[in-house]
């Protein structure tokens, strides 16, 4: 695998440890060009699975790990457009994530997701898509995306499902609400907490671990216990798109996009 | 019979208060003796919200409590703060 420095995101191997890191300013929003470096990565990421074991997902940013999906692009490319056309927009944007998604969850690679700071929405269905979630004390979880009217969009509600208990899921998604490492780690969400600024070293030395496994059980291992759940992605994507289309959506993301309040993230 | 007292040894809302004053300032490098009770956090410590998501993690860990942010929605005094941490002590 080549060393690539783009926008949003740059990524090695060294040792049969892929590194994938976000550093896009502000918070590594996943908007466009995001997206375009993510398709370029799990294609490279196809290229190299006969020579690598694991692969981290982690934030070069001091803010966290991700904002999530950039409301604010998703805003302004949506504005001037009809309803249908606003909506075709969105559902190819999913369609492309999901994709990406899909592919670093099925990974023959053992996936961890390092994460500190802020790791909300798109950011934490990113997390979601990896095997192990590594946090430090400082890292904090939320789905907020029903304070737009809307549901997390990037197969965060079938991985959810998959991983949590239902109760848990239904607490994250219908309050809103954010949460810190400590639940996180106690809803079975995050599998190591690490110090403050730590979390990627854990990931390393879990890497490090993972490595000493034959391969092949541990891929046959993934496959067994961690299926995909292909049926409510799909769901996912047409129920995101039917909320998309309401005015409320568009006028809360208005609201969001051009609001100077000390606290934005609350509705 | 004898009830007893679970919230006897609950520090006070000036004790809570202190303690995050305490703390606002060693994180957010500001003298402790420029911070008081009714400050707007905001505005005494220079934050904005990702520091402010930063400030209440810092309390749930030090307090060990569970602050969900929709509580804090509108608070900006650090004295209505440790009241919302006072309710979940």
């Amino acid at each position: 695998m080549k060393k690539h420095c783009g926008q949003a995101l740059s990524w090695e191997m060294t040792d049969g440890v892929v590194e994938l890191a976000l550093r896009r300013e502000p918070l590594n929003e996943i908007g466009s060009i995001t997206l375009d470096e993510l398709e370029e990565f799990v294609e490279e990421l196809e290229t190299v699975t006969g020579q690598a074991h694991a692969l981290i997902i982690y934030s070069r940013l001091p803010g966290g790990f991700s904002a999530g999906a950039d409301l604010r692009e998703l805003y302004a490319k949506g504005r001037k457009l009809p309803t249908g056309e606003r909506v075709a927009g969105v559902r190819q944007f999913l369609e492309r994530i999901h994709r990406v998604l899909n592919i670093v969850d099925a990974s023959p690679l053992t996936t961890i997701a390092a994460v500190h700071g802020v790791c909300f929405g798109g950011g934490f269905e990113l997390a979601l898509a990896c095997d192990l979630i590594v946090a430090d004390k400082m890292a904090r979880f939320c789905f907020p995306e029903l304070r737009l009217g809307l549901i997390p969009g990037f197969g965060g509600i079938p991985r959810l499902k998959r991983d949590l208990g239902n109760a848990v899921v239904r607490d994250l998604l219908l309050t809103g609400r954010s949460f810190n490492v400590q639940k996180a780690q106690a809803i079975g969400l995050v599998c190591q907490v690490a110090a403050e600024g730590e979390a990627l070293s854990i990931a390393r030395s879990t890497a490090v671990q993972i490595g000493k496994f034959d391969r092949h059980t541990s891929v046959c291992t993934k496959q067994f216990i961690k299926p995909i759940p292909y049926n409510e992605l799909r769901r996912e994507i047409e129920t995101f798109c039917a909320l998309f289309a309401r005015p409320a959506v568009e006028e809360a993301l208005r609201k969001f996009a051009e609001s100077t309040d000390r606290q934005p993230y609350l509705p | 019979m004898r009830l007893v007292n679970w919230k006897r040894n609950m520090p006070t809302l000036e004790q809570t208060t202190d303690e995050i004053l305490k703390l606002a300032a060693t994180h957010f490098k500001v003298a402790r003796e420029r911070l008081s009770p009714e400050d707007d956090f905001f505005e005494k410590l220079k934050i904005d919200s990702l520091q402010a998501l930063e400030l209440l993690t810092r309390l749930e860990n030090h307090f060990r409590v569970e602050l969900p942010d929709y509580e804090m929605q509108g608070v900006t005094s650090f004295r209505v703060l440790a009241e919302r941490i006072q309710s979940r002590l």
